[in-house]
């Protein structure tokens, strides 16, 4: 028999029964919650009468709505200014309590955003099923997880049954190979194949990253690259389980201690693919080719190298693409070979579940330190994914860096990642930001986003305009 | 989900083709954290004289008092009588949350629209397509008795009149069975609760870590 997969693996492990139409109902280690898709789905499970199946499997924290300035946090829940937000994060403060969940409250050092919460806590565990209201739970397969996002009513079916009905996906192997630039981070590699597969390039299948670049990065990079992994189409993202895997969850609140952690860590082991594994398709990637990637357009697969320029529609393969190209050129305010550096921004948001973890901030901090943020740049944002990020940050003094280069310093949440907060892009503002997702109006309306690596948006705040990290 | 078997009710006949669902339920009232409490804003264009707003207290609106629900004698209804293709426009489950959230129980017409057919199915109403001469005979006897009632047994798939004439429908056989049993996906999955406790108990002896 051929080898399998991790993803073969981690679907067999998981199967509590095959059905005769294809599905199987899976089991679903770790539930995260948040404000946003749970209210129907308590509300489905109290009006039929139901409890959650296993509470302790379950962990909730407020991020899409919180406000992200000290002052709008002071006075709790209460204090939150947009009546829509106040009362997501209430509803779902009362849902944790009536049902008995666990919840990192606002005000709570541990709330965050939920993926930043969830490997940080040591709740995300290699060999899970993990899922959660929200597409960028494709981040936690960089711990050899299983997890995508779900639907409302698919967070019902999970708190009700501990289950999912799915269907196997096909398997994709990104293998990248040689050894990453200085300055090139996680996110220039997602981006660029991103770049090379578009963003159907991994529809229907769960997309594993491996190869030696894999290999030697940190557990944040591998992070960053799943959680995009939703951008080139695939629900899933993973890496094998290795030694940075293990060192990175050790002695974290929910990781198993002593005894069992050697059991866990001798189980963990074999989470990877089988060397003789059957992929149903293979991308290779060539690490000392990758440059620091910003995004142009209005879809992440709008992408080019810092060195690079905006491209013209006679560049198009076909009529649909230099239609995509001339819209993107329209919404973004930009012309066919423009160079990127000459891209100015008025804004910079440095967070999001992609990169917003302690390394992103160190990343971002050493470009800052002793310079200034440039005038033309009416706001630079940096906001942590999470209380004990800014902590630690803040214990380095990174904050001290950001503030006096004349970065604003605020409180975990998701913030200008997706505007559900007051922080957005004002119309035709051009940002330089960490996040993921750079569609129109996604960061305020009219708003235009270039999604970049966190060293990369901190120079483009200091210059003014995107500059290539690598010179700096 | 409720279960459905047979139910005894009063009609309320909504004589309108091409009900489609903003008219069920208009889209200010989408932006609700909840899948209950929609009841009040069912049909809440034609039912009041004013704009409804998703915080406003409904009880001091005034109401309309041609429309059918708001007249004494339907007070109360759990089948609603319909006119052809009911429920087309958009995908929103919250029509059959409303409806179901009003009282009704079951919706009778000529034909309805396809996701709203569906939706009805995964909320415990159930949809119920007659022919059109039927159901111009229900939309006659139902104005002309007060207090109309109809029997449905989803059982047998009949809807039986007070007049004893009994009319057959024709409905999916595992819908039927859903319905039935009160079985949604949940409680479909809910069927094979020991199959998720046994496997449970051997991923607790495999890998103890992941429970606490
Ligand atoms: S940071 Fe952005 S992408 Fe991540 S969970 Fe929040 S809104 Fe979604």
């Amino acid at each position: 028999m051929a080898g399998q997969t991790l993803y073969d693996k981690l679907w067999q492990q998981h199967v509590v029964k095959q059905r005769d139409d294809g599905t199987a109902l899976l089991y679903i280690d770790r539930h995260l919650l948040h404000e946003v898709t749970s209210p129907q789905a308590f509300e489905g499970l109290r009006l039929a009468g139901r409890q959650p199946w296993r509470l302790d499997a379950n962990l909730a924290t407020p991020d899409h709505n919180v406000p992200t300035t000290a002052e709008e946090r002071l006075s709790g829940i209460d204090g939150i200014q947009d009546p829509v937000s106040r009362i997501q994060v209430k509803t779902l403060n009362d849902n944790c309590d009536s049902f008995g969940i666990e919840e990192f409250a606002m005000g709570d050092v541990r709330q965050g955003i939920v993926h930043v919460v969830g490997p940080e806590q040591g709740a995300t565990l290699p060999g899970m099923t993990v899922v959660c209201g929200d597409s960028h739970t494709a981040t936690h397969g960089a711990f050899a997880a299983l997890a995508h996002g779900i639907g409302t009513s698919e967070v019902e079916h999970v708190l009700a049954t501990q289950c999912l009905i799915q269907r196997k996906m096909k398997n994709l192997l990104v293998r990248i190979d040689g050894e990453l630039g200085a300055g090139i981070t996680g996110k220039d590699v997602v981006l660029h194949v991103i770049g090379v597969i578009g963003t159907a390039g991994g529809n229907g299948y769960a997309m594993e990253f491996g190869g030696s670049a894999v290999r030697a990065m940190s557990m944040e990079g591998r992070m960053t690259m799943c959680n995009m992994a939703i951008e080139a189409g695939a629900r899933v993202g993973m890496v094998a389980f290795d030694d940075i895997t293990a060192a990175y969850i050790k002695g974290r609140p929910y990781a198993p201690q002593g005894e069992m952690w050697e059991q866990a860590v001798a189980v963990w082991q074999d989470l990877r693919s089988d060397d003789d594994a059957q992929f149903d398709k293979v991308v290779e990637v060539n690490a000392a080719d990758i440059k620091p990637q910003v995004t142009w357009g209005t879809s992440p697969e709008m992408v080019t190298t810092v060195d690079g320029v905006v491209p013209s529609e006679d560049d198009a393969s076909d009529e649909s693409a230099r239609l995509a190209i001339r819209r993107a050129h329209e919404y973004m305010g930009l012309k066919g070979g423009q160079k990127i550096t000459d891209i100015h921004l008025d804004r910079v948001f440095i967070g999001s579940c992609t990169n917003s973890r302690i390394e992103d901030l160190r990343a971002a901090a050493a470009i800052a330190e002793g310079r200034q943020v440039a005038a033309t740049v009416k706001q630079a944002l940096v906001v942590p994914g999470s209380g004990l990020v800014k902590q630690q940050a803040e214990a380095e003094g990174l904050d001290k860096v950001f503030i006096a280069a004349g970065f604003e310093w605020r409180e975990p949440g998701c913030s200008m990642c997706l505007a559900m907060n007051a922080d957005k892009l004002g119309a035709g503002e051009h940002c330089a930001s960490t996040s993921n997702r750079n569609f129109e109006g996604r960061q305020g309306y009219g708003g235009r986003t270039h999604l970049v690596s966190p060293a990369m948006a901190a120079a483009a705040a200091i210059a003014g305009h995107f500059v290539d990290v690598r010179e700096f | 989900m409720k279960e459905f078997t047979v139910h005894s009710g009063l009609v309320a006949p909504m004589d309108r083709a091409n009900v489609d669902t903003d008219m069920i339920i208009p889209k200010q009232f989408l932006k609700s954290i909840k899948r209950s409490g929609f009841g009040p804003n069912l049909f809440d264009e034609l039912r009041y004289l004013d704009e409804g707003q998703p915080d406003a207290d409904n009880s001091q609106r005034p109401l309309n008092p041609d429309f059918v629900l708001n007249q004494p004698r339907y007070q109360g209804a759990s089948v609603l009588l319909a006119r052809e293709n009911f429920g087309c426009g958009s995908s929103r489950e919250h029509a059959p949350w409303a409806l179901d959230d009003f009282g009704f129980r079951a919706v009778i017409a000529p034909s309805f629209a396809d996701i709203f057919y569906n939706n009805c199915f995964k909320n415990g109403l159930l949809p119920i397509v007659l022919n059109e001469a039927a159901v111009d005979r229900l939309f006659q006897q139902c104005e002309a008795n007060e207090g109309y009632q109809l029997t449905i047994d989803l059982h047998q798939q009949t809807v039986t009149t007070p007049e004893g004439e009994v009319l057959g429908f024709e409905v999916d056989e595992f819908r039927r069975h859903c319905l039935l049993n009160g079985l949604d996906d949940i409680g479909l999955t809910l069927q094979d609760a020991d199959a998720i406790r046994h496997y449970e108990q051997q991923r607790r002896q495999q890998a103890p870590w992941l429970f606490r």
